[in-house]
């Protein structure tokens, strides 16, 4: 399942997108990169626009202003490419409860165009993947949040995607299940080359040589690899440089660095 | 899969089947998860059939000495009032099922299930009438069930009116279903919906051809005779009526047409990415509210 790519290769490029609810700008001028095979962390507070440019990537309504595309594909013009090479984990959980993990499975690919047959054979390979191998005919209620989770991200490779976004997907899970979830998803990266997206507003989710896009109340202020965006800060760390660079208070912790 | 990464075979392999066998896999997908979903939700289907039920046995049996029924088209012999109101269930059973698979949708969205259907690749008006499909689907069910109980109870239409029904249950399903769409689609809290399904179909109901012939609300109130008679719903119920009795109310044809492609084309309108309602408003959250005037 090699594939050829090139550091060139980028799975999503955002360029000065902007976006307001009435009079209120959520988005201001955003512009960021993910390369095929990168994981890049969108960090910011609650509120500071993370929601609202996923809703633009994945469709749910246009952007004001800018242009957005995946592998090439501007998500305007060309959207049927652009929404078949991406695939998504909400933050909110978007399950069917009372359906069995291959039921949901089943239906996920159905809207992707891929039939039963095919869509068992990938739904039995990617279960295995995320470790829910033989809890096929369970129901989805059953399982734990972590399990939960590890499901979406099964759901969301099923169609082939080559770019996945996350939105804050560890919110509500022990540490073991947000480490889990962190180290299946930089396989991804590793293994199959994926081009990451990966909100959250919780520093230690970010590793060495990660990238990293600093969004704070609609704009991008700062990005690059995580080294970068510290020296960038003059901190030696990203926590200080997080804290510099959105104006909070150095000393005791807050929500973010939870 | 190597040598892939020129662009434009990217594009060739990603995009789902073009053809209509991918359009059907999808249709096919969101009818067969609605009917799962129907089956686990055994509370909603009793509900379903109950509540035309109690009409039925109750209210009717209450009401037949009340009130006398002329001879009116499409009946040709003087008729009991229950057999009067039955056409005028089967449309509340839709009227309620295309309100309630919107409440689902209302609901659906902020779970975020509807934004699973969202990304979908394929269009979205495709996706919205797949859905209204699945949803209509659902209502033969419910109403062919209320059907088989009226019949038991001595409410007996022509053998091949059951059958000259259908069509008639697919357009005025398409209707109601349609309208729940597009109020899905503006109303964004289950509380409003809630308020809106007591404003929608307490009024649409009752101000109607369900429960009494016009000519007899026409006595009573010149006004209430004219809104019934504008009101879509009284059009669905008397073009299930006619259809029962082997006949085709022409007037009643062309309104619930007309009306269930004024609904989905404003329903598609409210869920499209650039004009819609969505992209005003803030759209179904992903989990997060978006708080107005929180990031300032």
């Amino acid at each position: 399942m090699a594939r050829e790519r090139s550091a060139s290769e980028l799975a999503l490029e955002v360029e000065a997108v902007s976006h307001s609810f009435g009079s209120r700008k959520a988005l201001d001028g955003v512009s960021l990169q993910v390369g095929e095979g990168s994981f890049t962390a969108l960090l910011g507070l609650n509120g500071a626009g993370k929601t609202t440019l996923f809703s633009l990537i994945t469709r749910l309504y246009n952007s004001r202003s800018g242009s957005i595309r995946v592998m090439g594909h501007d998500v305007r013009q060309e959207p049927r490419a652009a929404l078949a090479a991406l695939g998504v984990v909400f933050q909110a959980r978007t399950l069917d409860l009372e359906l069995s993990l291959r039921q949901n499975l089943l239906y996920h690919a159905a809207l992707h165009g891929i039939g039963p047959r095919q869509a068992r054979r990938r739904a039995c390979a990617l279960l295995e993947r995320v470790g829910l191998e033989g809890r096929e005919t369970e129901r989805v209620r059953v399982l734990s949040g972590g399990q939960m989770r590890r499901l979406e991200i099964a759901r969301a490779l099923l169609h082939q995607p080559r770019l996945l976004l996350l939105d804050e997907p560890t919110v509500g899970l022990d540490v073991g299940a947000r480490h889990d979830l962190l180290a299946e998803v930089r396989r991804l990266v590793a293994e199959e080359g994926l081009g990451v997206l990966w909100a959250t507003h919780l520093i230690d989710e970010i590793g060495p040589g990660d990238q990293v896009v600093v969004l704070h109340e609609g704009r991008v202020l700062a990005s690059g690899s995580r080294e970068a965006v510290a020296a960038q800060a003059g901190s030696e760390d990203l926590l200080g440089a997080f804290r510099k660079i959105v104006g909070l208070p150095q000393a005791p912790l807050t929500e973010a660095t939870a | 899969m190597s040598g892939l990464a020129q662009q434009g075979q990217v594009a060739a392999k990603g995009i789902p089947a073009a053809g209509v066998s991918g359009y059907l896999v999808c249709l096919t997908g969101i009818v067969w998860r609605e009917g799962l979903r129907f089956l686990h939700q055994r509370g909603r289907f009793l509900s379903a059939l109950v509540r035309p039920l109690v009409w039925l046995f109750i209210f009717a049996a209450g009401f037949r000495a009340a009130l006398g029924v002329s001879i009116i088209p499409p009946y040709q012999t003087y008729i009991l009032y229950e057999v009067y109101i039955m056409p005028g269930l089967v449309a509340m059973i839709q009227l309620f099922n295309g309100l309630q698979s919107s409440l689902s949708m209302v609901y659906d969205r902020e779970v975020g299930a509807m934004r699973i259907l969202l990304v979908s690749p394929y269009p979205r008006w495709f996706l919205l009438l797949s859905k209204l499909v699945a949803g209509i689907a659902v209502s033969l069910i419910q109403v062919g069930a209320f059907l088989v109980i009226a019949y038991f109870w001595g409410i007996r239409p022509p053998a091949l009116g059951y059958l000259a029904v259908l069509p008639a249950l697919v357009l005025s399903g398409l209707m109601l279903g349609a309208l729940g769409l597009l109020l899905s689609s503006v109303f964004r809290q289950l509380e409003n919906f809630a308020s809106v399904m007591n404003f929608v179909i307490f009024p649409m109901f009752f101000a109607s051809s369900a429960l009494y012939p016009l000519w007899r609300v026409r006595e009573s109130s010149v006004l209430l005779y004219d809104i019934c008679r504008f009101n879509p719903f009284t059009h669905a119920v008397e073009l299930i009526r006619y259809a029962l009795y082997l006949q085709v109310n022409w007037t009643s044809l062309a309104v619930v047409v007309g009306t269930a492609a004024v609904f989905m084309t404003l329903a598609v309108v409210a869920y499209d990415p650039a004009k819609g309602l969505l992209a005003r408003r803030g759209g179904p959250a992903g989990g997060k509210p978006q708080v107005p005037g929180r990031e300032a």
